[in-house]
């Protein structure tokens, strides 16, 4: 029987590298993949501290998140398409509009 | 045994997420982040969690990634090579995420302190979802689809814009 803290801390640990992985890359679609990362870890830790409790509820919350997160996903991809277009990269160091 | 396929699979989720950090092609980071979908829709499925394992794979693995690597193939592969970050932004954001991690490890110290009880199976299955789905979530279910209906309109009014010319 595993433990409940050890599902606890790999979703700390997969929170925090989506958190550095979007600190580090700087293409706009790499750093969405990352948000997902973070989304996911979120799923894991509402998984693991319902799971002593035995409730279904947590897993309910896991599916509203994944719905959100696939929404998320479709209308950013959507924006990143657009910038593209527009801008003809993804880089985020080529936009510094607001920079002055 | 079980312990066994924990390791297995939480080394190859944060082994996934550490090369995507790494590498630097948007091509191969989304398929890193395949691995690391599928990777947890076992974990999930370790949690006695069947449904949302399935569903983690499906629909994460699956459908998300898929647009993901189609945004990718739209873009120019050549041009989205980004260089490194400087020295100082790495060593920032590796300070960042250690305070983050000794952070968020405070938080959840109740949690971990606690020690879990033999679960009982039996609430999360596909039945018991579906009936909190319809009972007690019903309008943030509708309301969810909803949602749904905004980010479709929303996709297909941005995506599928005329560049003026």
């Amino acid at each position: 029987m595993i433990p409940g803290p050890a599902f606890v801390i790999l979703a700390v640990v997969l929170f925090v590298l989506g958190v550095v992985a979007f600190f580090l890359k700087r293409d706009l679609l790499t750093q969405f993949m990352a948000v997902e990362v973070m989304l996911n870890a979120a799923n894991l830790a509402f998984l693991a501290l319902s799971h002593p409790q035995d409730r279904a509820e947590a897993q309910v919350i896991v599916f509203f998140i994944l719905t959100v997160a696939a929404a998320e996903a479709v209308v950013g991809t959507a924006i990143i398409l657009h910038v593209f277009r527009q801008r003809k990269t993804v880089r985020t160091e080529d936009m510094g509009g607001l920079k002055g | 045994m079980a312990w066994i396929i924990f390791l297995l699979l939480s080394v190859l989720c944060v082994g996934s997420v550490a090369a995507m950090i790494i590498s630097r092609n948007q091509a191969h980071n989304a398929l890193f982040l395949v691995l690391c979908f599928a990777c947890l829709g076992g974990i999930f499925g370790l949690l006695d969690a069947a449904f949302v394992a399935v569903v983690q794979i499906l629909i994460y693995a699956g459908a998300i990634m898929v647009l993901f690597l189609f945004a990718i193939m739209m873009i120019d592969l050549k041009k989205a090579f980004p260089p490194e970050r400087k020295r100082i932004v790495r060593i920032l954001s590796a300070v960042l995420g250690g305070v983050f991690f000794i952070e968020l490890i405070l938080v959840a110290r109740k949690a971990l302190l606690t020690a879990s009880g033999p679960a009982a199976a039996g609430a999360g299955n596909a039945a018991g979802i579906g009936h909190l789905l319809l009972t007690d979530y019903l309008f943030p279910f509708e309301i969810t689809s909803l949602l749904l209906v905004a980010a479709i309109v929303g996709a297909v009014t941005l995506a599928g814009k005329k560049e003026p010319s």
